[in-house]
């Protein structure tokens, strides 16, 4: 087992005012590592730190064992600029393949084939001409998804991917991640209010609240106080 | 109405017509690729921002007397599209305030250079300020004036922006469509943007000599409005708003030539009464469902 990122006492906030600070973690091939936080606690925006697209206040993230920022998939929480893009299915599923292209101006064969098998893996071969726009949530979201597993090689990371679904829906989105993780060693790191999903699939817990409150095995978090505590709170709710 | 066709057999056979339709078409052409990047990406008041800048440094060129006012015309444009960006991007309020401030000096500046200029009588000014500043603003009134280096300074011109956008399309898709993914995944986003930009500079370059910088913008947005009300797709919606932009600019053309009114907003006007047609479309298109 192989580390993939390293955090070294990373602090992450939004113009000087830290909201999460001294976070040490380190992600290794194969690893399911949830991250769990009350809201406001800087989960999606550890996400955005460690895609690179917002830069820590302070500390560093690096990215080792060879992995390049090209080989990571990425399922961002909908805004709204999305909604009324005209694009189809096809089209949108297909710019996942973008980051294996380099300078190379086209999609080549191989990529479109990727990126059809995973339009069938997700159901959503039918809509595969039909507009985003048009779509429901749940089939938008698998859309993205779709999309993300184009681009991820070696890594995942999903912020709430199971945000407007329904729970037969979320069900299946969580079966589908938990066979990415196990069938496609694909490293994935997962952003949920969902507590009963976490324990049940992660392999690591990540909990921040201001500070990292805990880092370790699903196992150890279970044992915990920290974790015991979340979880008597947290549990039995739904998301929603 | 053979009568008309027979005025419009004549004109073709001058020189001047055939380039004046070269010219616009090309123009019509470059300018509708970007349409949906620009609407969709929020850009749209950079484009018009751009145009203004354009017009102040056309009144410098005319100034200064430069053979060919390309030479400073372009530069400048390209460099204000790089630095808008750079402030549009930190905060959206400031990025604004900035392009607010930018386009509007580079108006008043320009109009104040050209009047000083034609009392100094200095450059090449026709001394009559209003019919010049007019024609910038608005496109010449007569076409015909263009010669046949200004054909293949627009031929190359758009030829780079046709090579562009053929090239980087599916970047241009990706960057466009979720430029956080994009950027997340290892797509250089920054770089495209940039390519954006100057390719939307050099389009609003090459379209003012023809439809005047004020009416440009509407050139690159209409088409990818109308096309987006009924097509679903980001390729067919370029496909038809480059399908669009060309039959508008062709019959305005040919309108402005027979009806003698101004090239520019006879082509605009062409293509507000597609918009039009389009939504009617998709309305009716939504009720059948």
């Amino acid at each position: 087992m192989s580390a993939l990122l390293k955090c070294n006492n990373v602090s992450l906030g939004y113009e000087g005012d830290v909201i999460a600070k001294n976070l040490n973690f380190t992600v290794s091939s194969g690893d399911y590592l949830c991250i769990v936080g009350e809201n406001g606690s800087g989960k999606s925006t550890l996400i955005k730190a460690l895609l690179g697209l917002k830069p820590p206040v302070s500390g560093n993230i690096e990215l080792c064992g060879g992995m390049g920022k090209n080989e990571i998939g990425y399922l961002p929480q909908q805004t709204m600029v999305q909604r009324d893009f005209p694009a189809s299915v096809r089209e949108i599923v297909l710019s996942g393949c973008m980051n294996r292209c380099g300078l190379r101006p086209f999609y080549s064969k191989e990529e479109k084939k990727l990126a059809h098998d995973m339009m069938r893996r997700l159901e959503i071969e039918p809509l595969t001409k039909r507009c985003y726009r048009e779509l429901s949530g749940g089939q938008q979201q698998r859309v993205l998804l779709a999309r993300a597993l184009c681009a991820a090689r070696k890594m995942i990371l999903l912020d709430e991917p199971v945000t407007g679904l329904d729970p037969k829906a979320t069900n299946e989105m969580y079966e589908l991640i938990d066979s990415l993780n196990k069938k496609d060693s694909i490293t994935v790191i997962m952003v949920s209010h969902d507590m009963n999903a976490a324990v049940r699939y992660a392999s690591h817990i990540l909990h921040i609240g201001g500070k990292q409150l805990f880092f370790g095995t699903k196992e150890d978090y279970m044992n915990s106080k920290i974790g015991q505590a979340f979880l008597s709170v947290m549990g039995g709710e739904d998301d929603e | 109405m053979s009568e008309m066709f027979s005025t419009l057999g004549r004109y073709f056979e001058m020189p001047t017509v055939r380039y004046a339709l070269i010219v616009g078409l090309l123009i019509a052409l470059c300018s509708s690729l970007l349409g949906v990047t620009l609407v969709m990406k929020r850009f749209s008041f950079i484009g018009d921002g751009l145009s203004h800048v354009a017009f102040g440094a056309m009144a410098v060129a005319t100034i200064t007397g430069v053979t060919n006012n390309m030479l400073i015309i372009m530069p400048v444009t390209v460099c204000s599209a790089v630095l808008l960006l750079r402030t549009g991007s930190n905060t959206k309020i400031k990025g604004d305030a900035a392009i607010a401030m930018i386009s509007v000096g580079a108006l008043a500046l320009g109009y104040m250079l050209m009047n000083i200029a034609s009392q100094s009588g200095s450059g090449r000014t026709s001394g009559n300020v209003t019919a010049d500043v007019c024609s910038t603003l608005f496109g010449s009134t007569a076409i015909l004036t263009l010669s046949i280096a200004d054909v293949w300074i627009c031929v190359g011109m758009s030829v780079i922006v046709i090579a562009v956008f053929l090239i980087f399309y599916n970047k241009i898709f990706a960057v466009t469509f979720d430029e956080s993914f994009a950027k997340a995944t290892g797509i250089r986003s920054d770089l495209y943007n940039l390519l954006i930009a100057v390719v939307i500079a050099m389009i609003i370059v090459i379209a003012m000599n023809f439809v005047g910088s004020l009416l440009i913008s509407a050139l690159i947005i209409f088409p990818a409005l109308s096309a987006m009300r009924v097509f679903k797709s980001f390729r067919s919606v370029i496909i038809c708003s480059v399908i669009i932009s060309l039959l508008c600019a062709f019959f305005g053309i040919i309108i402005s030539i027979l009806a003698g009114t101004p090239v520019g907003s006879t082509i605009v006007s062409a293509d507000i009464i597609v918009f039009f047609i389009f939504c009617l479309t998709s309305f009716i298109l939504r009720r059948g469902k």
